[in-house]
């Protein structure tokens, strides 16, 4: 019998269908992935069922009875715990505390009983074979550990389904498999989990089903090892194998490169990253490979200026420069999109449009402003080019999906029509569809001159689309392989030391 | 939905409070709306800053701390009073300081250009309410990039100070520019005491965008410490003045309202154009709702949050000076007391976030007459001083209700089901 059953779900949000009818089904013990583009719905559906917003049509059963959930406790009561991508506890207190918040063990006075408490979270965390110092404070903890107490914080509940919202996206390999390893022990203890990933190896890694919506409708839910890997991308993005094959072949690799942009000699920052040389050439696209916290992003800081280099020079075009803040950069025409999107991308509540023009005016100064009627040819131009998926330029940025909330600040750093453009975790958490767009992008613009440095945790997207790759472990730059040397062999025996 | 209503939405919830407000007048109190056009007699026209009669001796007085207590009831009177009592009560400011005031003993009150100029109540809320929408204004730039200011009360208090200092150094002849005459000189206080709040505002800005101390405990500082300088400055005592000029700023009247008015009709349309017609406004709102990101694309974020600082600085110099002109009088302990809460209540009444972001300047000047529309008609009801801030505080409730979204679907949603139930019977 199905544990969770939905049937017809429908959601309007101010005029627009988010989901069309969705029926959709977990049983006890299985690990079912939730699969879709981003604005296919997931989201949405998941709030549903857990109770954030209420559905506009159709029912919801859980354990057999019809659910009307009013917030996520209601569910949470019920039997439902969700974990976010963005881990929602408190930094600032311990480990225990987290755990057990808002239903702290009490003593007969009354107070809350610590030590009960310690007990109580070490119990928790015991489930998931976590062994660490529960009065600690969370924030002395890597993400991946902060990641797994949101977990057994969701588990101390009576829980009979977990829903795990992107829980790998800030992950390394070695976290993600202790991660996989505690999903298939609550499979065996009979949970029923829902795993929401864009990472699409991982799907077949732990699920046992796999169901995937497209566009607020339902496609289908199927066994995982009956549906081949480039069928369920195929079926999330709506166009037959054949094509996506296509898609990926036609990545050309531009060779023409022109005079160096920018060069950097022995830059580094102590207790950040050892001094390295990095230097790109117009129409090159240069790789940043290496562990999540192997002194990738932090080269791209230093470069963009947000953090000062204590060691080594920097020459842009031919000039020296020193970039000690970001405006300095922008005005010398570097452009950076930065790792984590909503803290240092997104302004939410201002437009698209606003959005877009930001950074242009933002180096233009306060004085020279655009017209109205500039900015919203502007819009229309990117939103056009980039397929951004909106009604209008005057929607506001946070109401938008991950993958176009990415073009949009894409968007933002094309306008001001940089000389060198760093990409930091372009494609994290986007869909295989956008993520196509966005390499061929990448290609288009290093072919119309532009240097382009590209850092991702993928490294079939850094193999496939770099010149040349420098190679990074623990904060020190171990190797650089250029042209055909380039291959996912040579990148991981480097990587790996 | 369309763009243009879009624009405006902010403004209609304090709009229909504001409407209530004024509906509630109409019925029960008399007169509220009479405006009567009075033309200035000859006596009095005489002392309009144009005119070229110096006063016969200097006209400021120094108030000792003996008679000290009666001198600030008054002045609370005053401030809080419609004109006419204003007028009066700064009379007893003088009368009571047992200095021999000004000639003329209607001066000020009703100084005309033109010799015409509207009288009634709608035209002394307005009067009245010019300090707290001119604070409005720099409070809610600093709101908007996720900032407050606390000090701009106390920063009143030093503007007025400096400014009565000055105007009786000037009228003692003990100090440069003096020879110009009463009827010019005035400018002299006026420019200083900008100029000291606009460097207030640096202070301030510098605090919090210089060194990233909080908002609230860096503008602490100078709301604790600026009384003290203001005190400093006036050494302890309350200095009254009767120049003209300074008088005329918030007593004066020019193209039928007091000049007041269009002190603040200047100041929104200079910095509606700054905000809104340049990236000065988009920067705010950027910052405010998300520094980090903004610093990202390239906006000197550090730079804008000041830049609000300085400006707020700027207009509690303007308030300052309104404050005193309206009681002719320089009271350190008294002047903008707690006015800053009035004017973070505006900006909150206009729609702007105290978490910073969006931010509607129209909003904030109806907030601020809706402030002072209330207090008005507490005083015409003849609700005594000591509890006004009780019914002040419930209208005010009431409209943050009515602006919060979730309150009015639930009250909304009340309703529906009551319709639902008489629909089944």
């Amino acid at each position: 019998m199905d544990l969770l059953q939905t049937k017809g779900i429908e959601k309007q949000f101010l005029g627009v269908k988010a989901l069309k009818g969705v029926d959709f089904a977990v049983k006890a013990g299985e690990i079912h992935a939730l699969m879709g583009e981003n604005g296919a719905g997931k989201s949405t559906l998941i709030k549903i069922i857990t109770g954030v917003y209420p559905a506009s049509a159709g029912s919801v059963y859980f354990n057999g009875k019809e659910c009307k959930f009013r917030s996520p406790l209601d569910a949470e009561h019920a039997g439902i715990s969700t974990v976010y991508q963005e881990v929602n506890l408190l930094p600032d207190l311990s480990v225990a505390e987290n755990i057990c918040i808002g239903r702290e063990p009490r003593t007969k006075l009354g107070f809350i009983d610590k030590k009960e408490r310690k007990v109580q979270a070490r119990k928790a965390l015991a489930r998931l074979d976590i062994d660490i110092n529960v009065g600690e404070n969370l924030s002395s903890y890597s993400i991946a550990i902060q990641q797994l107490v949101a977990i057994a914080r969701a588990l101390d509940v009576d829980c009979k389904l977990l829903i795990l919202d992107e829980p790998t996206s800030s992950l390394d390999e070695n976290e993600v498999k202790e991660l996989f390893k505690v999903m298939k022990k609550l499979r065996e203890e009979g949970m029923a989990i829902i795993f929401i990933t864009h990472f699409l190896d991982q799907v077949y890694e732990v699920s046992d089903r796999i169901t995937i919506l497209r566009d607020g409708q339902l496609v289908g839910s199927y066994e995982a090892k009956d549906l081949p890997r480039i069928e369920m991308v195929a079926k999330m993005i709506g166009k037959t194998p054949d094509e996506i094959n296509q898609m990926q072949a036609g990545i050309v690799k531009n060779t023409k490169f022109g005079d160096t942009v920018y060069e950097a000699k022995g830059i580094g920052r102590v207790g950040t990253i050892s001094p390295v040389d990095v230097s790109i050439r117009e129409g090159e696209q240069l790789g940043l490979a290496g562990l999540l916290g192997s002194g990738r992003s932090e080269i791209a800081q230093i470069i963009f200026g947000v953090d000062p280099h204590d060691s080594g020079t920097m020459t842009m075009c031919g000039k020296s420069v020193n970039f000690n803040s970001p405006q300095k950069a922008v005005k010398a025409k570097i452009a950076l999109i930065a790792e984590d999107r909503k803290v240092t991308g997104i302004i939410p509540d201002l437009t698209i449009r606003e959005n877009i023009m930001l950074a242009l005016q933002a180096s233009k100064g306060i004085w020279k402003t655009m017209t109205l009627k500039q900015q919203e040819e502007m819009a229309e131009k990117y939103i056009k080019l980039l397929r951004i998926k909106t009604p209008s330029g005057e929607q506001l940025i946070k109401h938008l999906s991950g993958g176009n909330q990415q073009k949009v600040l894409i968007a933002r750093w094309l306008a001001t029509n940089p000389k060198l453009l760093i990409l930091d975790e372009p494609t994290r958490g986007i869909d295989v569809g956008a993520k196509a767009e966005i390499e061929a992008l990448t290609q288009q613009l290093c072919g119309e001159g532009m240097a382009v440095i590209f850092i991702s945790s993928e490294l079939e997207e850094v193999v496939r689309d770099c010149d040349r790759v420098i190679v990074l472990r623990d904060r020190k730059k171990v190797g650089e392989v250029a042209g055909s040397d380039i291959s996912l062999k040579n990148v991981m025996k480097l990587i790996a030391g | 939905m369309n763009k243009s209503s879009n624009k405006f939405r902010h403004l209609v919830w304090p709009l229909v409070s504001l409407a209530l407000l004024l509906l509630f007048n109409a019925i029960f109190t008399d007169n509220f709306f009479k405006i009567e056009i009075k033309k200035q007699d000859s006596a009095q026209a005489v002392q309009a800053p144009s005119g070229t009669v110096e006063s016969p001796q200097p006209g400021t007085s120094w108030i000792t701390p003996e008679n000290y207590e009666s001198v600030n009831d008054s002045v609370e009177a005053a401030a809080n009073a419609a004109t006419e009592e204003a007028g009066a009560a700064a009379q007893t400011v003088q009368d009571s300081a047992g200095q021999q005031a000004a000639p003329g003993k209607k001066d000020g009150k009703g100084v005309s250009i033109f010799g015409y100029y509207l009288y009634g109540t709608p035209i002394d809320i307005l009067n009245q309410g010019s300090k707290v929408m001119v604070l409005a204004i720099g409070m809610t730039l600093v709101i908007a990039t996720g900032g407050i200011d606390i000090s701009v009360g106390a920063v009143m208090a030093i503007a007025g100070a400096i400014a009565a200092l000055l105007i009786s150094m000037l009228d003692a002849g003990t100090c440069i520019g003096a020879g110009m005459g009463p009827s010019v000189y005035w400018i002299i206080p006026v420019l200083a005491a900008l100029v000291l709040t606009t460097l207030a505002g640096f202070w301030n800005g510098m605090l919090v965008a210089g060194f990233g101390i909080q908002p609230m405990v860096a503008t602490l500082v100078l709301m604790v410490a600026g009384r003290g300088v203001a005190q400093l400055i006036t050494d302890g005592q309350i200095i009254t003045f009767d120049n003209p000029g300074l008088v005329f700023l918030c007593n004066g009247h020019a193209l039928f309202l007091p000049f007041s008015v269009w002190i603040v009709v200047a100041m929104y349309v200079i910095f509606g154009l700054l905000t809104r017609k340049t990236a000065f406004g988009l920067f705010i709102e950027s910052v405010g709702n998300n520094e980090r990101a903004s610093r990202y694309a390239g906006i000197e974020a550090r730079r804008i949050k000041w830049l609000t600082y300085v400006i707020c600085g700027f207009c509690a110099g303007m308030a300052g000076l309104l404050a005193a002109s309206n009681i002719k009088c320089a009271d350190s302990n008294n002047a903008g007391l707690n006015l800053e809460l009035d004017a973070i209540l505006a900006t909150v009444i206009g729609g702007t976030s105290m978490a910073g972001g969006r931010f509607f300047l129209s909003g904030s000047l109806v907030g601020a007459i809706l402030i002072q529309t209330l207090t008005t008609t507490m005083y015409m009801k003849n609700v005594s001083p000591a509890i006004v801030a009780v019914p002040k505080a419930m209208v005010v409730i009431i409209v943050c209700l009515l602006q919060s979204p979730v309150f009015r679907a639930k009250v909304l949603s009340i309703f529906a089901s009551k319709a639902a139930k008489g629909g089944v019977q």
